[in-house]
């Protein structure tokens, strides 16, 4: 390539909106200099469906399956925080033993989606073989949710005033197996994740989110707690039965005794989370009550009752990624809620990333977008526009850079 | 970041009515308990007057930095209602309350004052709240689309159900000729 003289110091690169980590499309403008982030500009909304508006022709039970499909992962955390959110406004009490299946279910997705986000964060650095170990862990868990639920990714497991599936006690064996195999499995994940000197290598000052950044851009979930805001919706407030169970604020500090908010703070926080989550589901199957599992069983007479609630409701959950919030307004005359608002967590935690990749390089970016936990994509590239030349960048060559990060590293 | 173990719903809001007494009205003080043990989670409603608002975002900043979950958003028929959704006091177990602060905009003049200058998280929940519902954040320190794709006219704004609303943009299949 010709030179030619420039007085421009900086770049624009790109990124996007099919994106090197991310399942949903997300358009990001990095200004470089070298290989240096010196800012970045995020773009949302690719794949915006108007699920909020599609809620006005829905009545509160057919929005229950519609929330289930706002995120495959998160399938059990939307309904959940809009079946809160409407109890609430219409003060309607689920059984003592729907909130502690409702638990277990809300665990066993937690630890479902940090081992798949395991295996992704290894596959950006290019540690695959990481990547079957975790996907083959997670196999295990989709066929207990299957066994479970009946489905291994839309659950159809929440309902309004309780749970559609019971746990019965010959069901019960088939749980504690799994766990007893994720506890096994999780001590090589560990090592793995802790002691291999390349992963520290690679997550270790890297991606950056000061305590400060956190609390100021309003960051949620692991992101945050990993950069020691104690701020966990299961801790702090009492809803489903997390409010009788014994469960403490979990920071990266309680293994390491320093917080550093960087990327292997967020991996530290992720796995010492899955081990909470086998503790809860443990606690609950030993001390949940019997009974029913759902107050009002018959649809139509509940549809009924919610029609004629005036009044509105917010809903709140610990969702794998952090706080996911509904809100939602009855008017009392229509069956569909007037206002149904959805806020998932990934929502909170856009802007952080921007100060997670400024000063940070290109072949970074990929680790430090999936350190948020979003969603992971396939298909991806990035144009470098040079100048009045431009070239494109395929995610096979974006994932290269990282692998090759990696192993100079090692040398 | 002060954390006061001893913050009650009663004490935040007599924080606010000692300051802006006429300003606030309905305020409700709600709890909600769950599981066996019946523990509650608190969470307080108030109205404020646009007037007062900004002033009472400092305010509470003042008292404890919080955390601002969302925006969200009403089309009431002559007003749109904002509802600011914080939480307070987390980090404590069983602690937190939640804050729903709702401001009545009048729709011929549906400006509001940004909050991004306290707390720099608002930014992406205010940008949409301006493109979804036709609300002007006065301030605000980025005025772009978020969501909304460019080729979506400007003056349409899908929340609102009024003439602005999103019906005429419908293409209805089943009227398409053949």
């Amino acid at each position: 390539m010709k030179q030619t003289a420039t007085t421009k110091t900086s770049y624009h690169i790109p990124v996007g909106p099919i994106h090197p980590a991310l399942k949903e499309p997300v358009f990001f403008e990095f200004e470089i200099e070298g290989e240096r982030i010196v800012d970045v500009d995020v773009k949302l909304g690719h794949v915006h469906r108007g699920i909020e508006w599609a809620s006005r022709k829905r009545n509160p039970i057919q929005i229950l399956y519609l929330a289930e499909r706002i995120c495959g992962i998160c399938s059990f955390c939307h309904p959940a925080a809009f079946t809160l959110a409407v109890e609430t406004a219409a003060d309607i009490q689920a059984p003592e033993r729907a909130e502690y299946l409702r638990v277990i279910q809300g665990e066993i997705e937690r630890i479902t989606s940090h081992v798949l986000w395991a295996g992704v964060a290894a596959h950006e650095i290019g540690f695959d073989t990481v990547l079957f170990l975790t996907w083959q862990m997670r196999e295990k868990l989709m066929d207990l949710t299957e066994y479970l639920c009946g489905n291994r990714v839309t659950k159809g497991i929440m309902t309004i005033g309780g749970i559609r599936r019971d746990i019965t006690e010959d069901m019960i064996p088939k749980i504690t197996d799994t766990l007893n195999y994720l506890k096994d499995n999780f001590e090589k994940l560990r090592k793995i994740f802790l002691d291999d000197k390349t992963i520290r290598m690679r997550s270790q000052g890297v991606g950056i989110l000061t305590k400060e950044n956190a609390l100021k851009l309003c960051a949620v979930g692991p992101t945050t707690r990993a950069s020691g805001v104690k701020k966990d919706v299961r801790v702090d407030t009492s809803y489903f039965a997390y409010g009788d169970l014994d469960i403490d604020f979990i920071t990266p500090d309680v293994l390491t005794n320093e917080v550093n908010g960087d990327v292997y703070d967020r991996i530290i926080q992720r796995l010492l989370e899955v081990k909470q989550s086998i503790g809860l589901i443990e606690q609950c199957l030993d001390t949940m009550p019997s009974g029913d599992i759902v107050v009002e069983p018959k649809i139509p007479k509940l549809l009924n009752q919610l029609k004629k609630v005036n009044g509105e409701g917010v809903g709140r959950h610990e969702a794998p990624r952090g706080e996911v919030i509904h809100y939602v307004k009855f008017d009392g005359e229509n069956e569909s809620p007037y206002t149904w608002k959805v806020r998932a967590p990934t929502y909170n935690n856009i802007l952080p990333w921007i100060p997670m990749l400024k000063g940070e390089q290109i072949a970074d970016i990929p680790i430090i977008a999936a350190s948020t936990d979003p969603c992971m994509s396939c298909t991806n590239r990035v144009a470098i526009a040079d100048g009045s030349k431009k070239y494109e960048m395929q995610k096979e060559e974006l994932h290269r850079l990282s692998i090759e990060k990696t192993r100079r590293l090692m040398k | 970041m002060t954390k006061d173990q001893e913050l009650t719903p009663e004490k935040v809001v007599k924080y606010f009515i000692d300051e802006f007494k006429p300003k606030i009205k309905d305020i409700k003080i709600k709890e909600r308990a769950a599981g066996s043990k019946k523990n509650k989670t608190p969470s307080i409603w108030m109205k404020i007057d646009n007037s007062a608002f900004k002033g009472a975002v400092k305010h509470l900043c003042d008292l404890q930095f919080p955390h601002l979950a969302i925006i969200s958003g009403n089309d009431l028929g002559k007003t749109i209602e904002l509802i600011y959704h914080f939480t307070l006091n987390y980090g404590n177990r069983l602690g937190e309350i939640n804050l729903n602060i709702s401001v009545e905009l009048p729709k011929s003049k549906p400006k509001i004052e940004t909050i991004c200058d306290y707390i720099p998280g608002a930014l992406i929940t205010e940008r949409e709240k301006q493109e979804f519902l036709g609300v002007k954040i006065i301030g605000i320190p980025d005025d772009r689309r978020l969501f909304l794709p460019d080729d979506i006219p400007k003056g349409i704004y899908p929340w609102r159900r009024d003439e602005t609303g999103p019906e005429k943009l419908y293409k209805n299949l089943h009227e398409v000729k053949k």
